[in-house]
């Protein structure tokens, strides 16, 4: 290998004196930036509120561009029509009542119930897988693909990209809750008739009202998702593969349903996070009984409060290798 | 090892550097003064002490002092595995250093991440994309994770880093359909989304066929005219030798040495190389006069030089010539980084590429 060919101004070709380059007092004037005190343009900017809240909102954009977000609420978006379609299918010759899902006795006579109904059926099972893949992706995706190193030393700073990475699940939370909900509320209209609603307390309502009500269950259903979001965060922290990350969130989400199966478990389960899901029905009634509800939102709120601080110190404290 | 031939019979006069005795690993004199030599604020990266310890009890990165001036190509030099990786990880920030601190433009990091950081660009480990995002908005996306970046100036930034890598054309693709090559600039583009004072590029060339990595070196060459500091990782010799006017060399976790990389070269031993068809009968007279380690060669004869000063060399040549050797050249060969290297560690190295 002829090196000297290669290795213009190293000091190497056969003249003579070419030594004299390597005196190490001459080394120091071939320094390229020598001379230069200052680089233009180089130096310390301030950091403004747009600036810091771009991130949140390319999170934003991030998450609802993946064609894999579009999937998930894609999905649940087909949920309400099936259940539509079952139920006004088979209902065409007898109807059953006190069978199947909450509310279908209802949602015969009309079709705004097939909003309740969809939320039900999502709650427990598709809406929390879904957050489940969205949140324990978070981290731990850009982690395995190796973008999480390169967000850091931009940098996005540690706790304000795990902000923007609860924020972007809490709005998928909320959209994964529209699509189930706008969805429904359009096949309902659909398929069965609409008007005035008879809550199950018995009193009847306007369809201006119900539709009011719809809207309050759906917040209401979003927000119960919110712990979820904290606990896959944290998971997320926990590993470098956002597969693994996925799979625990999801699973803990069936074990946790699970256990608040056992009526021998009753000292934790007001605990779970899943308890007190399904209180949202409690809206139906009139007038509005609120207490579950409550004790949803606080519970949720709660786990938002654990979860975030372990997700938080785990993430700013954690040697980022991958 | 490719020590011979280098270049053919390279004459010089005699005291050449590379005839040095060569002592023990140590800092080169002239290139890592003591800290009050040359002040502080001089130094881009300062490095006292660090240390990184992985869970796993393995010690990575063991008591490295790093300096490296403002200005400079610095060559951060060593085989895969010998802690380059874990090192720039500290000091950017990544990961905590066991012990040891490590200052940044003239702040302590970890500690000042938020203020450092959007003065250096950086590419660690290979570039990393979205895959499913254009290679603007992936851009875009690594510009807007910089708090101190201003929106309203971030197309523009974004064209114009596009445009200096040359993917201003691949800009609206995806980026898993882009080459390593096109991946490689897209993550060289985002270090350069603003002006920087310092450039931290580890292995920046790997994966990249010959003329990926011309671009990449005259990239380097370019952004170092301007004033930028770069801070280069490589296990290419042939790489630092190129682009760089200071390396530094690790091995297995420690700093072997650093200097300007002219010094480096002329660390490694220069061999006194004699052409003559009259092969046993040089070598007779070399070893006469203490030159040891001979090799002999077709029509030629090379050894290492116990004393180098200025008698020695015409000495030598003479006393051959008495000899009667028919002496058709005579001279140092000058060692290479990579002699320098071997030397230093007594360890190979790939210098495949």
């Amino acid at each position: 290998m002829s090196r000297a060919e290669t290795v213009p101004g190293a000091g190497r070709e056969a003249l003579p004196g070419a030594e004299r380059e390597t005196l190490p007092g001459a080394e120091r004037e071939t320094l390229p930036g020598a001379g230069r005190e200052t680089l233009p343009g180089a130096g310390r900017r301030p950091q403004t509120t747009a600036g810091f809240l771009a991130l949140f909102r390319n999170e934003l954009h991030l998450t609802f561009r993946r064609l894999r977000t579009k999937v998930l609420l894609a999905i649940l978006a087909v949920l309400p029509i099936l259940i539509g379609v079952i139920v006004k299918v088979e209902t065409g010759d007898a109807p059953r009542g006190g069978e199947g899902p909450a509310f279908i006795a209802q949602l015969t006579q009309n079709g705004l119930f097939l909003v309740f109904t969809a939320l039900a059926v999502a709650l427990p099972v598709f809406l929390p897988m879904t957050v489940g893949v969205v949140a324990g992706d978070s981290v731990a995706g850009e982690a395995a693909t190796g973008t999480l190193r390169y967000l850091l030393v931009a940098p996005a700073g540690r706790t304000r990209l795990l902000a923007a990475k609860f924020t972007a699940g809490l709005a998928f939370c909320a959209a994964a809750t529209a699509a189930v909900a706008v969805t429904a509320l359009a096949t309902g209209a659909l398929l069965f008739p609409v008007g005035d609603v008879t809550l199950i307390s018995g009193d009847t309502i306007g369809l201006g009202d119900a539709l009011v009500r719809a809207v309050l269950v759906a917040g209401v259903v979003a927000l119960s998702l919110a712990g979820l979001v904290a606990i896959g965060l944290f998971v997320s922290t926990l590993t470098g593969s956002g597969i693994a990350a996925m799979a625990a969130t999801v699973g803990l989400v069936i074990t946790v349903q699970i256990l608040d199966g056992f009526p021998q478990l009753d000292a934790i389960r007001p605990f779970l996070f899943t308890h007190y899901w399904l209180s949202m029905s409690d809206l139906l009634r009139e007038p509005m009984y609120w207490d579950g509800v409550l004790k949803n939102l606080g519970l949720q709120a709660a786990y938002v409060a654990v979860f975030g601080s372990a997700a938080w110190s785990r993430f700013t404290s954690r040697d980022i290798s991958a | 090892m490719t020590r011979t031939p280098v270049t053919g019979d390279v004459t010089e006069s005699a005291g050449g550097r590379g005839a040095e005795p060569r002592p023990a690993p140590v800092p080169v004199p002239a290139a890592a003064p003591a800290p009050s030599a040359r002040p502080d604020a001089d130094a881009v990266i300062r490095t006292r002490g660090l240390s990184k310890r992985f869970r796993g009890g393995q010690l990575a990165v063991d008591g490295l002092d790093l300096t490296v001036p403002r200005g400079s190509v610095f060559g951060f030099l060593g085989p895969n595995g010998s802690g380059k990786t874990t090192t720039i990880r500290m000091l950017m920030g990544l990961i905590a250093p066991t012990s040891g601190v490590a200052t940044v433009l003239g702040e302590p990091m970890p500690q000042s991440v938020a203020s450092v950081l959007p003065r250096v660009g950086a590419l660690i480990e290979g570039p990393a994309l979205y895959g499913f995002l254009t290679g603007r908005d992936n851009l875009v996306r690594f510009d807007a994770a910089d708090p101190t970046a201003d929106p309203r100036t971030r197309r523009h930034r974004v064209d114009e880093a596009l445009e200096r890598v040359g993917l201003s054309a691949a800009a609206g693709k995806k980026a898993r359909a882009y080459s390593l090559g096109m991946k490689q600039r897209l993550g060289l583009a985002s270090a350069l989304l603003q002006p920087r004072e310092l450039l931290v590029l580890d292995e920046p060339t790997n994966g990249l066929d010959p003329q990926g990595m011309r671009e990449i070196r005259a990239l380097v060459r370019e952004v170092a005219a301007e004033g930028t500091t770069v801070f280069l990782s490589s296990h290419l010799l042939d790489e630092i030798e190129q682009v760089c006017t200071h390396a530094a060399v690790m091995s297995r976790g420690r700093l072997v040495v650093q200097g300007t990389v002219a010094e480096l070269a002329a660390r490694a031993q220069g061999r006194l190389v004699v052409r003559t068809p009259d092969v046993a009968r040089a070598a007779e007279v070399l070893a006469a006069h203490r030159v040891g380690g001979l090799v002999h060669g077709e029509d030629r004869v090379d050894g290492e030089l116990a004393v180098a000063d200025e008698e020695a060399l015409p000495k030598l040549c003479a006393a051959l010539v008495e000899a009667g050797v028919r002496v058709h050249g005579f001279g140092l060969e000058r060692g290479t980084l990579e002699d320098a290297f071997v030397a230093l560690t007594g360890e190979g190295f790939d210098v495949a590429g």
